[in-house]
């Protein structure tokens, strides 16, 4: 009898003791994720901010190992692709993303390019480049900023499909049911009615989407090719900044990483600047228009 | 509708032009082109990579595409698993919220700046610290002595040779940190997924956390989670800068993890636009291609397993 809840005794401490080591487990591998966050950021803003200063914003490149410039040319370069890639991916995202949600919703079509968009998100960038230089560079026989935002534009669509596509469920059945009753054709009902219900909501995955092209380097090594010099031109090789930073990670010269440095912090700050904005209306509820 | 069938114009397209485009080395080198080589009739070491004889065998990008993915799921996968647990089950309310914003945050991080990083800060650390002490182990007489029948110990074992810092470690390394916020944030989706009610039975019967975590959510979620672990692994097999900023750039094989290499995406990124032939070109649109269809199948998988999961239960309650 007394061995016996002597046993018990032994194994509920041990499981008492698995259960510590375990919650302990799960802390230890929380602080070691959030570690390597709070040393990039901080690195990063510590090594950035010491680097930015105006003449970031208003040279271009100096010529190789001299100290100086900036990337102005690489900011409006990638402003210039980003135009292009949310010309084209903006509104074919969101048309797909109406189709999902309003006149294909349930069927299998419908199904089928959900899982469509999904797989193509994870399609990996570098593969979006080739087949924007197969597209557009190889016919056009050189390289040029307008090849670089179809690259871009082609990898918004699946992400703007898809939170279009989120956002207009969200719109209760009631109003479209009211636009309706009206007597409004349903074309009329979904452009004015559900999709201005929901546009809070869908602009913000525009900016996820835009955030997330904003970084990429890999899609345009070989459709923007990058520029040392000023150009808007939509026919030639144009510099964005993600181009730029890579560029100068992998030069010998340390004035060039202390330029990469302030070009990662100005990059960043973009994105978290719309990540934020993403989430603080997300949590706000997006049907801020039908109330 | 146009617009939601231009997806899969899209696809097609893709497909279509990478096909056409690798034509030429398609036809050249067939199917070997994946696991032949040549080898140098002076050194008699093998030669995979020869852009100037113009000879291309793409094995020494799958092995490190291969290997780095490998050790990046190794570091990630626990961890991943810890913290959607940690935020699941045990987290104090106040930390959840800006816990799971800093994930995110991990996930927005462009790829660049994530190689930015690793070249001035992971690399020395791991050249000063982390490989010294792996070496250290792994060179010991002991463990030479009791594990050498399995090659992997010793000067030419896993961590063998020239610590550079750059090298297939390093690669593996920066994966991890990429893909852990993916992999953590849709394991805790499907762990909230599991009902409330499958946790409280296995509290009812007596079950410690642990247990009960164990027990109702992790068995419950298992399928969810290897499908999550599953896109990790997509995400890391098509990752470009991070990988061609720290792997070391040449095309060999070396057992060694301290070894430099090249991926698949990598030497797309390195070389296509300095390709000096047609037939050069051709080859690493053939990579492309590869890549392409291997990770279409990894995610078309890991979606219909995170589907089959999150599909059937409600909406997640918080």
């Amino acid at each position: 009898m007394k061995a016996r809840n002597q046993e018990n005794r032994l194994r509920s401490s041990m499981r008492k003791l698995a259960d510590h080591v375990a919650t302990g487990l799960a802390i230890l591998a929380t602080v070691l994720v959030v570690t390597p966050l709070i040393a990039i950021f901080g690195y990063l803003i510590y090594k950035g901010a010491s680097s930015l200063n105006l003449a970031f914003f208003t040279q271009i490149p100096k010529p190789e190992g001299e100290v100086g410039g900036g990337m102005a040319n690489a900011i409006v370069g990638s402003g210039v692709l980003l135009a292009v890639a949310s010309l084209l991916g903006v509104p074919v995202g969101i048309g797909g993303g109406i189709y999902l949600a309003e006149f294909g919703r349930g069927t299998r079509l419908a199904n089928a390019i959900r899982f469509t968009a999904d797989v193509l998100n994870g399609v990996p960038s570098i593969v979006m480049g080739i087949a924007a230089y197969s597209l557009v560079v190889v016919p056009m026989h050189h390289y040029s900023a307008f090849a670089g935002g179809v690259a871009l534009g082609i990898m918004m669509i699946p992400t703007v499909t898809r939170t279009t596509e989120e956002m207009l469920l969200m719109v209760p059945n009631s109003i479209r049911e009211a636009a309706l009753g009206l007597g409004v054709p349903n074309w009329r009902s979904v452009l004015s009615i559900t999709l201005k219900t929901a546009s809070p909501g869908v602009i913000t995955g525009c900016m996820l989407a835009f955030a997330r092209v904003a970084g990429e380097t890999a899609p345009l090594i070989f459709t923007a090719l990058g520029n040392q010099f000023w150009s808007v031109s939509l026919n030639r090789e144009i510099s964005a900044l993600p181009l730029q930073i890579y560029i100068y990670a992998i030069s010998p010269y340390d004035d060039q990483h202390r330029l990469a440095w302030a070009g990662a912090l100005v990059l960043i700050a973009l994105i978290v600047v719309s990540v934020s904005l993403v989430r603080y209306v997300a949590s706000r509820g997006i049907l801020k228009g039908a109330s | 509708m146009t617009c939601a069938l231009s997806i899969f114009a899209i696809v097609a397209l893709i497909a279509a032009e990478l096909v056409m485009q690798s034509q030429l080395s398609w036809h050249k080198f067939g199917l070997p082109f994946f696991y032949k080589f040549n080898i140098d009739p002076d050194t008699h070491l093998p030669v995979f990579w020869d852009p100037v004889n113009g000879s291309f065998y793409a094995l020494p990008f799958l092995y490190g595409t291969l290997v780095t993915s490998f050790v990046a799921l190794l570091i990630a996968v626990p961890l991943a698993i810890g913290v959607a647990v940690f935020l699941t089950e045990m987290c104090p309310r106040f930390l959840r919220g800006p816990l799971s914003f800093l994930t995110e945050l991990l996930a927005a991080i462009p790829s660049v700046v994530y190689g930015l990083w690793a070249i001035f800060v992971l690399i020395p650390l791991l050249r000063e610290h982390v490989s010294p002490f792996f070496i250290g182990i792994f060179s010991a007489p002991v463990t030479v002595k009791l594990f050498g029948w399995t090659g992997l110990v010793g000067d030419d074992g896993l961590f063998g040779g020239v610590n550079l810092g750059l090298g297939l470690l390093a690669a593996g390394v920066i994966l991890a940190v990429m893909i852990l916020p993916i992999i953590a944030s849709l394991t805790r989706e499907v762990m909230t997924a599991v009902p409330h009610s499958q946790r409280e039975a296995a509290l009812a019967l007596g079950a410690t956390r642990w247990e009960m975590i164990r027990v109702a959510v992790l068995r419950n979620a298992r399928i969810g989670i290897v499908g999550s672990i599953i896109l990790g692994l997509g995400r890391a097999l098509g990752e470009t800068m991070a990988v061609a900023m720290v792997i070391g750039n040449t095309a060999e094989i070396h057992r060694s993890l301290l070894s430099t290499g090249h991926s698949m995406a990598s030497v797309i990124a390195n070389e296509f636009s300095e390709a000096t032939s047609d037939m050069h070109r051709s080859a690493l649109i053939e990579i492309g291609l590869a890549l392409f269809l291997v990770t279409i199948l990894v995610n078309g998988l890991a979606r219909l397993l995170v589907w089959a999961v999150t599909r059937s239960t409600p909406a997640r309650v918080n």
